[in-house]
């Protein structure tokens, strides 16, 4: 059998990997590094669960993190694919069978060692029905799954344990995102043991074998991390302890981290306060800026008069003064032209866009037979600033003729409203926009822009169809190939510009991140913006103060 | 007497019935699905009707009430769809909060509220009577996130005397305490200003004084009682008035009680939390109504329940 790993930059990592194990890891951050001291990071909402099958939300993401671990992971502050409980791993050259070989001595919390079982006992959990796991379709490519799904089946064919460290997955069809899909948090191993002793409240008390483990949940007050002690990865995690105190508002919570109470705040800096603490000089060096793997966009129903006519929407295209939106919101954002934010690999760097030229749109729009415009509806989700950023765009939209009636609604109601075929014209996503699960541009295609997304109660709110995309979308997944890997971009950078001729979606602009740390936490910039850790990469900020 | 206490908790019961019917009919007719909010958005159609099949969903509306509704005769308030913890389990854990809030509350609009009113109607017509009448309108009509944010800033961020939020020790809870007692402070002062006035019209204060007692002796040891009685019977009623009122107070301190664990399910539509903590409160506003009640005749004679 011919053997093959997937990157070049992986290809090194297990290189070192050979030379000693889990000692070389991440050098970058190693370096004179005591561990030891404490952090406290805020929220304003309850942590939902930490059962890193059913947890889908910022604020749990990265506890989750932390917590658990999976077969890949990225390393620290990038969004560069990494083993990690896997040792090493092979793909069969018809990119249908991936061998992991599992990292040997690895502990859960509970001090039994993790093997290729509680692999597949942990696939066979997260796509059962029954777990309700809302992270189950990123697994579809795994064979068995449909008879998983539908309850016909408790285990995945398509996983088989060979022995204790060593675990075979096949596919029904190649897929080159399925690395990505090792490394979200939906794959964490979890000790089926455990699992059973609390049942439906497992999410209360993780056992995992990741950096951190759970010391105490007082409901609604705290959260207290520990470290573990015994985690594979030497050297790692940095803090001795991080508490989650619940049920701050982001103002107080300001306050509190300007007074020197607590370390991060994890809902971030308040929009109201955000200008005022980023041009203070003693704030300056705390807020650290980085991209986002986000995209907030108008979406326009095609399946509705009169967007279902592409003048109609390129018209709103052109219309939209996207530059004074993020004014609106102190400049936290860039304007977009693409689906794709500008941090995703395939980002289309040449691609210009639609011009803000509110007289070609006009003239557009008389073209397709509404000299005087029409009126609409656009849905927003109402809390701010979504609703003055949907009046901008009204406004804008009127100059040209467009009456768009703003409907501000309960977050549940829009994506609701978006999943009819007949019901929201307009949608601006802000507040519920897609952020990728993982960095890979196929993320931001299927559910949201394919013709899988576009069935009711999907998040295809532009009921954008395009089968010859599709495709595409499906040659661009099946090139598994290193060597393939600029080509499968290239192409999936082609898909999404393509889209934008059809124009369903008016993007608007990419979030940018600011995160906000005490002058006690000390590591390097990229971890408190790192792309899959939010607020901040858990495992390696460290404390200053033991030093 | 215990005619009467059956009687009313015979109504209480037909409040409760009605208030989780009409709670559970609109969550029902809400446009949102909660089965595709736990799905989450990489779900298949097949995967989100397996969830509704699983939360009994898909069943017509009388069904699920009824369901509901045998639950609770157990004390199952069901589990919530995002935390998925039992409600009860919630509810419990920040339900002492609450009630020490409340607590703090209610001691803190009544020295401020009883104080100043007495204050007042002995100095009636002077400037400061004058004054404090405006104050007490002014906490009457102050929005209490507005109150909530202004102390915060003054006396926790600026003079800090106080912790800037939070929850655990006694100097925590002067804030939140303070500005849920406000509100009520403003119209005990009222209250109280006009008993007082109607109390020392009386003959006895008169002959109490012809006494010659001296003037404090007089309205400490004549007058407050009995301006006071009918006022410390408001105090049930209060606890409607509060349970709107932490909601806002409880998320501007941090304070983790159940109007915080109601706003956030709210937000989400986490229909089995809203329906416990809706029922709660409902429960809690029938209760202090009902205390309310049972105590006046304790402290006025006059009033005879029937």
């Amino acid at each position: 059998m011919k053997k093959l790993l997937l990157s070049t930059a992986l290809a090194g990592t297990l290189g070192l990997m050979a030379a000693g194990p889990a000692a070389a890891y991440d050098d970058k951050y190693e370096a004179g590094v005591k561990q030891g001291g404490e952090m406290i990071v805020t929220y304003k909402d309850d942590v939902s669960t930490l059962d890193p099958a059913i947890g889908y939300d910022w604020q749990n993401w990265s506890m989750i993190k932390s917590i658990f671990d999976g077969l890949m992971d990225y390393e620290p502050g990038t969004s560069t694919l990494t083993t990690d409980l896997a040792e090493s791993y092979e793909i069969s050259p018809d990119g249908k069978t991936y061998t992991f070989k599992l990292r040997k001595g690895v502990k859960f919390h509970n001090g039994r060692e993790v093997t290729a079982d509680d692999f597949k006992y942990s696939f066979d959990r997260v796509t059962n029905p029954e777990t309700q796991s809302p992270g189950a379709g990123f697994f579809a490519s795994i064979v068995g799954y449909d008879d998983v799904s539908a309850g016909k089946a408790k285990s995945l064919t398509g996983v088989t344990v060979v022995d204790p460290y060593t675990l075979k997955i096949e596919l029904s069809h190649p897929d080159a995102t399925f690395l990505h899909v090792m490394a979200i948090n939906f794959s964490s191993v979890v000790p089926k043991e455990e699992v059973e002793k609390y049942g439906a409240d497992f999410g209360k008390h993780p056992v995992g074998s990741g950096a951190y483990k759970m010391a105490d949940w007082t409901l609604g007050q705290h959260i207290v991390l520990e470290r573990n002690k015994d985690y594979w990865k030497g050297g790692v995690p940095k803090l001795d302890k991080i508490t989650f105190e619940i049920g701050q508002e982001p103002v107080v919570a300001l306050l509190r981290l300007q007074k020197g109470e607590i370390d991060i705040p994890g809902d971030g800096i308040p929009p109201a306060k955000f200008l005022e603490v980023k041009n203070d000089p003693n704030y300056k060096d705390l807020i650290i800026q980085g991209g986002q793997l986000q995209t907030g966009y108008v979406t326009m129903n095609v399946k509705m008069k009169p967007f279902d006519n592409v003048k109609v929407r390129q018209a709103v295209n052109m219309a939209i003064n996207k530059d004074r939106i993020v004014k609106i919101i102190n400049g936290r954002a860039v304007p977009a032209n693409q689906p794709l934010p500008p941090s995703m690999p395939g980002y289309d760097k040449a691609y210009k866009g639609y011009p803000y030229d509110p007289a070609a749109a006009k003239k557009l729009l008389a073209d397709a037979g509404f000299p005087d415009g029409f009126p609409t509806e656009l849905y927003v989700y109402n809390t701010d600033p979504n609703p003055r950023i949907a009046q901008a765009i009204a406004q804008d939209l009127s100059g040209i003729g467009i009456k768009a009636e703003i409907k501000a609604l309960a977050q549940a109601n829009v994506i609701a409203a978006g999943g009819e075929p007949d019901q929201a014209p307009m949608i601006w996503s802000g507040g519920m926009a897609w952020i990728a699960d993982f960095p890979d541009p196929s993320n931001f295609y299927g559910p949201i822009l394919g013709c899988a997304g576009a069935t009711q109660g999907g998040w295809n709110w532009s009921w954008y169809c395009n089968e010859a995309l599709d495709a595409e979308a499906t040659k661009a997944d099946s090139m598994v190939e290193p060597s393939q890997k600029e080509e499968r971009e290239k192409l999936w950078g082609s898909i999404f510009t393509r889209i934008m001729d059809d124009a369903p979606w008016a993007p608007i602009f990419n979030e940018e991140r600011f995160t906000m740390r005490s002058a006690r936490l000390g590591g390097d910039d990229a971890l408190f913006v790192d792309p899959v850790h939010v607020p901040v990469n858990y495992d390696y900020v460290y404390a200053k103060d033991v030093q | 007497m215990a005619a009467y206490l059956l009687r009313r908790l015979g109504q209480t019961l037909l409040i409760l019935i009605g208030i989780s019917l009409v709670t559970f009919i609109l969550l029902y007719i809400l446009p949102a699905d909660p089965a595709r909010q736990i799905a989450g958005r990489s779900a298949t159609p097949e995967t989100v009707a397996n969830i509704r099949a699983q939360l009994g969903l898909d069943q017509p509306f009388l069904v699920q009430y009824w369901r509901y509704a045998t639950g609770l005769l157990h004390g199952d308030f069901g589990r919530s769809y995002l935390q998925k913890t039992e409600v009860a389990e919630l509810i419990a854990s920040r339900l002492p909060a609450t009630l020490l809030l409340m607590a703090g509350a209610i001691v803190s609009e009544l020295v401020i509220g009883l104080t100043m009113g007495m204050v007042a109607a002995v100095q009636r017509g002077s400037k400061l009577d004058q004054g404090l009448m405006v104050l007490s309108f002014v906490g009457v009509s102050t929005p209490q996130f507005v109150i909530g944010i202004l102390l915060l800033y003054v006396f926790a961020v600026l003079l800090g005397w106080f912790p800037i939020g939070g929850y655990g020790t006694f100097r925590h809870l002067v804030l939140p305490s303070l500005t849920l007692g406000l509100l009520g402070a403003g119209w005990y002062a009222r209250m109280m200003r006009s008993a007082m006035l109607d109390v020392l019209r009386q003959d006895y204060i008169r002959t109490a004084r012809a006494k010659g007692l001296a003037r404090w002796q007089v309205i400490l040891g004549h007058a407050l009682p009995n301006a006071v009685l009918p006022i410390i019977a408001m105090i049930g009623i209060d606890i409607g008035i509060f349970m709107s009122g932490i909601v806002v107070v409880e998320s501007v301190y941090g304070w983790p009680g159940i109007g915080q664990l109601a706003w956030q399910a709210i937000q989400r539509i986490d229909i089995p939390i809203i329906m416990g903590v809706t029922l709660i409160s409902a429960c809690a506003i029938v209760l202090g109504n009902l205390i309310a009640d049972l105590v006046a005749p304790l402290i006025d004679p006059r009033i005879k329940l029937r």
